[in-house]
């Protein structure tokens, strides 16, 4: 769907139990500012939660913010569970601690974009755009 | 992660200079600054060791005694610490630092499908006193002191420590731990809360009230400015905050009829000190002072001891950045040296890897050997307090004492610490800041060297050497879990933590039911799950 319909909807998560959030926050408050709406989950989300809350709320992206190294078998879990309940138009992004090697690694899971610390605002929103345009 | 706001003209010369607690610096300072702010020697300084402790709470500062050198460590399963501990210590590194894995910080066991993943990831995975016996062996625990990096569930590894630690053959008199166990900051900051604000703070009091009786030479508590200023507050925040949440923690802790005196000598401080070098010195300096008054004046205290701010200074995680991460080491010396010129007791310094992952035994010894170079080569231990009497350290100081002192009354309009976190208060504020900051970051209104001033786009990012996660951990600690609830009591566990809800819900201090549970070899989860059906769970104010 183009963005020029609606917003893009995005639903910021903090999965698993990683209570760095600080980055989490930031890039909800960034999303905000550029215009899309912004559903921040709050910390220790199951995947199962974060699934169930991007239906509720009809997200064009589910955004991970993961800082423990455990961004593998978290996106893992969530892309099976994503396949599971048919969730085929949503899109995945993921930010947070996450070593360049591991980026291609994400990619081939099936996520969508991956934002590692330090990459900015605008880089963020254009990623999330474009991957919602793309469709 | 900028230091400071400069202003420039065309010239590169600097027009305004303004810290992040919102002071301006100006270009000089003079005897005349002193005597617009009033400087009075013994009322805003003292000597060192004297009250109001701005100089130090030390007559001698590190002449009499050296910082103590404290690494946070811990990956994998008990044995991986172990070896690493003992490493640490071989080169001369004087306390530990605990780092537990995010299973064992939010009570829940290996084996629980829930924390698949994370087990031994950023720290020790931790389910049953069999894991401390294996991580404190042929460590010597009545000279080595040990931090455990742990709050939502620290009275339960409180009392692991000093059951493993009586296995081992030391008097629990003998034994210094110092538990984070400072669940405000980690509802601000950090995250990893479990039960709700009130009966978290219970908690607190139950392992300060039973380490003034039993524990002589733990520090029960210490409160962490550290995690709120990562979280995005200014410096004077950090101080301002962790002074206001430490009263929240003394409050209870009085209202069990105790006297200030009996208690709080015991509680200590960890403090971040990236960013601005004076403002750092600045911060610690009137830090010193404003504990100590409100110790003193507004507790009643007549004990020195009392009165004395304690703290590991260091860290620097925000300071850090994984362009160019070779960088950090350099940042890494200077954070040191802001610790130092501010008399830490402890220092530590964040690894220079760590926004890539946890240190590697090379960056985590790099570390220890920054600690130890500014200690014996560059002049550090020669006189306390070596900045004072600087009109500028001077007049910022008392500047930076009545900025927390605003900060800290920010929070008593709220009610208190306890009442401004459930009402997600302090939570929001500093999230608000964080995004400006980020925002000012991406701007080039604050600089960064590598990152937004003279950043090397041709440099690949990752040149450096990664500790790797090693996933066999989770199937040996998971199975040992096993063999321990095999070989186990089962009766014992169970009338263990029968008594232990028992007290939880009568209000009585759980430490000794802990230390009953633990030395049964009940499991991290099992008693948490106690605590999780008495007090329930925190439920996250919304902030955005």
């Amino acid at each position: 769907m183009g963005t020029e319909n609606r917003k893009i909807r995005v639903i910021v998560a903090k999965p698993g139990l990683d209570g760095h959030d600080r980055g989490a926050k930031v890039v909800a408050q960034a999303l905000k500012e550029a215009g899309m709406e912004v559903i921040y989950t709050g910390l220790h989300q199951t995947i199962d939660q974060i699934v169930q809350t991007a239906l509720q709320e009809d997200v064009d992206v589910i955004g991970l913010s993961i800082l423990s190294g455990a961004h593998l078998p978290i996106c893992e879990e969530l892309i099976k569970k994503m396949q599971e309940k048919g969730m085929k138009d949503v899109k995945v992004a993921v930010g947070g601690v996450i070593p360049n090697r591991d980026v291609e690694k994400l990619k081939a899971l099936g996520v969508d974009a991956v934002f590692p610390g330090g990459t900015p605002f605008d880089r963020i929103v254009k990623g999330i755009r474009e991957i919602v345009e793309k469709g | 992660m900028g230091v400071a706001y400069y202003t420039k003209d065309e010239k590169d010369r600097v027009q305004d200079v303004t810290l992040q607690s919102g002071l301006k610096i100006k270009p000089v300072y003079t005897p005349d600054d002193l005597k617009e702010i009033g400087f009075d020697y013994e009322k805003d300084l003292g000597d060192p060791g004297q009250y109001p402790y701005t100089r130090g709470i030390h007559p001698q500062g590190y002449r009499s005694r050296a910082w103590t050198t404290r690494q946070y460590t811990g990956f994998g399963t008990p044995v991986e610490t172990n070896e690493r501990f003992k490493l640490m210590i071989s080169h001369g590194q004087t306390g530990l630092n605990v780092a537990f894995d995010l299973p064992t910080q939010m009570g829940y066991d290996s084996d629980n499908p829930r924390v698949a993943g994370e087990v031994g990831r950023v720290g020790m995975a931790v389910d049953t006193l069999r894991d401390f016996e294996i991580a404190f062996k042929d460590i010597p625990l009545d000279r080595i002191g040990v931090g455990l990096t742990i709050n939502a569930v620290a009275s339960i590894m409180l009392a692991m420590f000093q059951a493993v630690a009586e296995k081992y053959g030391y008097s629990k008199e003998q034994i210094s731990a110092t538990p984070q166990n400072d669940i405000l900051k980690e509802i601000i900051g950090r995250g990893t809360w479990i039960f709700p604000v009130r009966p978290s703070i219970r908690l607190i009091g139950d392992t300060i009230e039973y380490s003034m009786n039993e524990l002589p030479r733990c520090n029960p508590v210490s409160i962490c400015g550290y995690h709120i200023r990562e979280s995005g507050a200014t410096p004077a925040q950090e101080i301002g905050f962790a002074i206001q949440i430490a009263n929240a923690y003394i409050d209870n802790v009085l209202d069990r009829g105790y006297q200030i005196d009996d208690f709080v000598r015991r509680f200590s401080f960890n403090f971040n000190v990236f960013g601005n070098l004076w403002e750092q010195v600045a911060k610690f300096r009137a830090g010193r002072k404003l504990w100590a008054k409100n110790i003193k004046e507004k507790y009643g205290a007549k004990n020195p001891k009392s009165m004395f701010l304690r703290g590991l200074f260091g860290g620097g995680g925000y300071g850090l950045t994984k362009k160019e991460p070779e960088n950090n080491i350099v940042r890494g010396a200077f954070y040191a040296l802001a610790a130092a010129l501010s008399g830490a007791q402890t220092i530590a310094l964040c690894s220079y890897d760590e926004a890539y992952t946890i240190p590697t035994p090379h960056s985590a010894l790099l570390s220890l050997r920054t600690l130890q170079i500014i200690m014996e080569e560059v002049g550090l231990r020669d006189t306390v307090d070596p900045l004072a009497g600087s009109y500028f350290i001077e007049t910022l100081t008392k500047q930076m004492e009545e900025k927390i002192v605003e900060e800290m009354e920010r929070i008593e309009k709220m009610g208190g610490m306890a009442e401004a976190v459930e009402q997600g208060f302090v939570q929001k504020l500093v999230a608000q800041q964080a995004y400006q900051f980020e925002k000012d970051l991406q701007t080039g209104k604050l600089k960064k060297v590598g990152v937004n001033l003279y950043a090397d786009e041709s440099k690949k990012e990752e040149d450096v050497e990664l500790h790797e996660y090693d996933p066999s951990v989770i199937d040996q600690q998971i199975e040992r879990l096993k063999e321990v609830k095999r070989e186990r009591n089962d009766q014992e566990v169970s009338r263990a933590l029968k008594e232990l809800k028992k007290a939880a819900e009568e209000g009585k201090n759980v430490m000794p039911y802990l230390v009953t549970a633990v030395k049964t070899y009940a499991t991290v989860q099992e008693m948490t799950d106690v605590f999780r059906e008495v007090f329930g769970e925190f439920n996250e104010p919304r902030i955005i």
